[in-house]
């Protein structure tokens, strides 16, 4: 079993790029698309209102994340989702674990609210756990 | 501080969370049950989620979508394994097709939550196990979203726990 030592330098310096590289919409947008797909960057290029420069940045930020790789292909980048084994599990192990982060500290601020009162919430549906919607 | 420890198995692709919340077990085992609760908290705040059904039963199904900024859906469903209130919940997610029907290829995750209490305060485990890489990548890519911008105010704290746990 290889199980993740938490709690070094290296580590910290990786969550921050992943934290950095997400911080994005356009770099949350690169990584959804090369996920499901391949693109060149100038492929990404044509997706967006900024220059090809601007979405060359994005991509070296995400290089540097691990979160893509490049790959030369004729004249063309091709930018795809990094693939990289063990590495590649702990990152994103990594990413969940600050999805569930986030999580627990939703879950802690909705248990420090003396009265609960999130839109549309009433003593009733609170009662209804098995509340169908059609559609 | 939220969450306690965190470990990562890399090979059985597994993700346990340990949280405590300054609150009694039953109080806890609500935002799991209560899916008007749930809600609250499942998506980040710019991807929210809606559960549609939620069967809290053994055998039960959960119908959700989380709605992002632009009015997009992502559909989700969930299997309740088992149910021991308020101590343990065992379920499987993973995501819907536009008619909430499972995508089976996409794969689901086991989730193995149990809530011990500490005093009157409850610790939280929760144990995710998913079945291949490129599951988890499609799952984190939508489930990143939006909710980083937010976070990026706790980056600190997060380390300052890396760093202690």
């Amino acid at each position: 079993m290889v199980v993740d030592q938490l709690g070094t330098q290296l580590r910290d310096e990786e969550i921050d790029r992943l934290f950095q590289a997400f911080a994005d919409t356009t770099r949350r947008d690169i990584v959804r698309r090369v996920t499901v797909g391949e693109y060149s960057v100038s492929g990404l290029a044509a997706l967006y209102t900024m220059s090809f420069a601007a979405v060359q940045k994005h991509v070296a930020v995400l290089e540097r994340a691990s979160l893509v790789a490049k790959e030369k292909r004729g004249r063309e980048q091709i930018v795809r989702a990094n693939h990289d084994g063990l590495q590649k599990a702990r990152r994103l192990l990594d990413e969940y674990e600050i999805i569930w982060r986030q999580r627990a500290d939703r879950i802690a601020d909705l248990l420090a609210e003396t009265a609960p009162a999130g839109p549309g919430r009433t003593h009733e549906n609170q009662q209804d756990g098995n509340r169908k919607v059609e559609g | 501080m939220t969450v306690v420890s965190s470990v990562k198995d890399l090979e059985a692709l597994s993700l346990t969370v340990v949280a405590e919340f300054d609150a009694g077990v039953e109080r806890v085992w609500q935002i799991w049950e209560d899916p008007r609760q749930l809600e609250r908290w499942w998506g980040p705040p710019t991807w929210p989620a809606t559960f549609e059904k939620h069967e809290f039963v053994p055998g039960g199904e959960a119908s959700y979508f989380m709605t992002g900024p632009e009015g997009e859906k992502a559909r989700g469903w969930w299997r309740f394994v088992a149910i021991d209130a308020p101590r343990r919940l065992e379920f499987d997610d993973g995501f819907a097709d536009d008619n909430g029907e499972p995508v089976a290829d996409m794969g689901t995750i086991h989730g193995l939550v149990t809530l011990e209490p500490i005093g009157d305060r409850t610790r939280m485990t929760v144990l995710s196990t998913f079945e291949a890489e490129e599951q988890m990548e499609k799952i984190i890519a939508m489930g990143m979203e939006e909710g980083m911008n937010g976070a990026l105010g706790q980056v600190d704290a997060i380390l300052a726990e890396s760093v202690s746990a």
